[in-house]
């Protein structure tokens, strides 16, 4: 396998789908974030359908490149990125945090689920873990490169500037953070819990190559990979800029939806807005099955026949 | 339990830091398989990292003051098939990054080796902060870490390298003074096997670390009180030899622990563990009681905390006592 490096149409349509997928894994569960999976879900659906080398049959290829979900917090869409592109079966995402499930509430390695290379959750390892893993492939000289999802709130981890020193240090240009600069964290804004402004320069100051893109544009997101991809001699962060909730009205721009998951009643009305914009951008050719969870089958049921007529 | 018989007498055993055993075994290892890579946090001589450092340059990584980026990074490096070593001292490695440790380290149960050098109060002058204490009570509750803590260099080097071939998280605890050779080439080491040194009926002290040796000499010296005292060395924390333990409360009905590190967590907890849940006797604990550690020559402040042989007999001497009255 190699990269999918579907266009920014489909890729759109994809995202639509995974926002929808989010919302049903997370009534179904009944616990999770919502905030954050749904600023990373275009972050996360152009990275897997776009830009990295990956073989979802064979998740081990040696030729993959690597990724670090560092705020494990937002892997219901991950999880369903994972899914739809061919991981594991899609229908697995409801048992979301389930006993016994594949999928826990953060990301565990030793529970087998295709494509986590490692359990990640307690904000502030990821991006140390992919320095780990490219200067391993650099001294191994292998092209893989190795990519790391970062929150802003994130940042305010001291272990995360030991990360971004080394990576600067050694020049590791087949690393690339993305920051879901969603500006806002448990406690609320950004800059009122921890201000983490100016971040461009922060980074700039610490040896690295930094693009900025609008998170939820896949062709933006696109344009900013490939600047990575083409950046020798620095690792290069991608700041997206995103919206905390993005796609569903009344969960976008606010703190309190960062660890809650919709009540059934919050979920159908959010999967009408969702069902809505993918009737506007057209639904994915890809997909294989509609996930149907059974907390709210009836109400669903009556909402799939509206968009039906 | 292997039994190999060591008699300490009154020659003067030569003598050298465990740590050197780390470096060695690193150095060893790196011969064998090329995908053996050291970590340094600044701290690359006292480790003896620089023996790696030396001979494989292009596989030593310089992390700077920065022990968490380390230790995930460590994570990460043997997610691309690296076997990496972590080298800085007890403290760092097993405090400051514990969170890396336990979650990206040992909950993705990843190919990592921690080095935990300047374990004990005999560390000496430089005091508390760099003085190991707590590392084992904080390691060994961690799942999928085996944690090791040898009694001497040749024991040290062996750990690393049994260390180094097992596929998984392990920690190994050295220390950073010149303490007694008692172990051979010969002698054997199985990670989670106990090793018995000296057989006897009365009591038998179980000690890691360099309260080996001294658990030795005091039960050489009880002998000529009449007391027969068996001698166990505990390199393994875990996974503890549950059988061995056992095995000396039955056959000597008594215990004493001793080991260079706070009571409370440490060897002596978990030997505990397993007597109370297995094969109930009178266990006394040598080890250090609730405090800090102090600047100080080393083998005085092992003495002056608690640790000394006079310490060790008399703790034989209460085990057994309790032993009676039950």
């Amino acid at each position: 396998m190699a990269r999918m490096e579907k266009g920014p149409d489909e890729l759109r349509r994809i995202a639509a789908q995974i926002r929808i997928d989010i919302i049903k894994m997370l009534v179904q569960a009944g616990s999770g974030h919502s905030g954050g999976s749904l600023s990373v879900a275009d972050i996360l659906t152009t990275l897997y359908f776009h830009e990295m080398n990956i073989d979802p049959q064979n998740p081990n290829w040696e030729g993959r490149d690597y990724f670090v979900l560092s705020k494990g917090h937002v892997c219901p869409a991950w999880y369903a990125v994972l899914a739809r592109a061919g991981y594991f079966p899609v229908e697995e995402l409801l048992t979301l945090r389930q006993l016994g499930t594949r999928l826990q509430g953060h990301p565990c390695k030793s529970k087998g689920l295709p494509g986590v290379e490692v359990s990640t959750g307690s904000l502030g390892q990821g991006l140390s873990i992919g320095v780990g893993i490219a200067l391993g492939l650099k001294l191994d000289g292998k092209p893989n490169r190795v990519y790391v999802v970062n929150g802003d709130g994130e940042l305010d981890e001291g272990s995360i500037w030991e990360a971004i020193m080394a990576a600067g240090h050694y020049k590791l240009d087949n690393l690339c953070s993305i920051v879901d600069n969603n500006n806002l964290q448990i406690d609320g804004f950004i800059s009122d819990v921890m201000n983490l402004y100016p971040l461009k320069e922060k980074y700039e100051a610490f040896n690295w190559h930094v693009v900025e893109c609008d998170g939820h544009e896949p062709a933006d997101i696109i344009r900013a990979l490939g600047e990575a991809r083409q950046t020798k001699g620095k690792p290069t962060v991608i700041i997206a800029h995103t919206v905390k909730g993005k796609g569903v009205s009344f969960m976008e721009n606010l703190a309190g939806w960062h660890g809650k998951p919709p009540n059934p009643e919050q979920a159908i009305q959010a999967l009408r807005e969702l069902y809505k914009q993918r009737e506007e951008i057209g639904h994915w050719e890809g997909k294989t099955v509609e996930l149907k969870p059974p907390r709210i089958a009836e109400e669903l049921e009556k909402l799939e026949a509206e968009f039906a007529k | 339990m292997l039994y190999y018989p060591i008699t300490i007498g009154e020659k003067e055993l030569p003598r050298k830091a465990t740590r050197y055993g780390w470096g060695e075994g690193m150095v060893e290892l790196g011969k064998r398989n090329p995908n053996v890579v050291v970590l340094g946090a600044d701290l690359t001589s006292s480790t003896t990292a620089h023996l790696f450092k030396n001979e494989f340059p292009n596989r030593f990584i310089s992390f700077g003051i920065a022990e968490q980026n380390m230790t995930a990074a460590a994570g990460g490096l043997a997610i691309a098939g690296k076997v990496p070593f972590v080298s800085t001292y007890a403290v760092f490695s097993s405090g400051r990054s514990w969170d890396q440790l336990r979650t990206t380290v040992c909950y993705s149960n990843l190919n990592v080796k921690i080095g935990g050098a300047h374990g004990g109060v005999s560390v000496g002058p430089d005091g508390a902060t760099h003085q190991g204490l707590e590392d084992l009570a904080i390691t060994r509750c961690i799942p999928n870490l085996t944690v090791l803590s040898p009694c001497d260099y040749i024991e040290a080097r062996k750990a690393t390298i049994a260390g180094g071939e097992l596929v998984g998280p392990v920690y190994i605890r050295f220390g950073s003074e010149p303490m007694p050779i008692i172990t051979d080439e010969e002698t054997p080491f199985r990670i989670g096997e106990a090793n018995m040194y000296r057989d006897g009926e009365d009591c038998t002290i179980i000690a890691t670390g360099h309260m080996v040796h001294r658990a030795l000499v005091a039960a050489e010296r009880l002998e000529k009180e009449g007391l027969s005292v068996r001698v166990v060395d505990l390199h393994t924390i875990k996974p503890i030899d549950k059988e061995a333990i056992v095995q000396c409360c039955e056959e000597t009905g008594c215990l004493v622990t001793a080991e260079e590190h706070q009571l409370h967590g440490g060897m002596s907890s978990a030997v505990a563990e397993v007597v109370v849940e297995n094969s109930p006797v009178p266990v006394e604990m040598v080890g250090i009681r609730n405090r800090f550690g102090e600047s100080g020559d080393p083998e005085k402040l092992m003495d002056h905390f608690g640790l000394g042989i006079e310490h060790v007999m008399d703790a034989v001497r209460r085990a057994i006592a309790r032993k009676k009255r039950s």
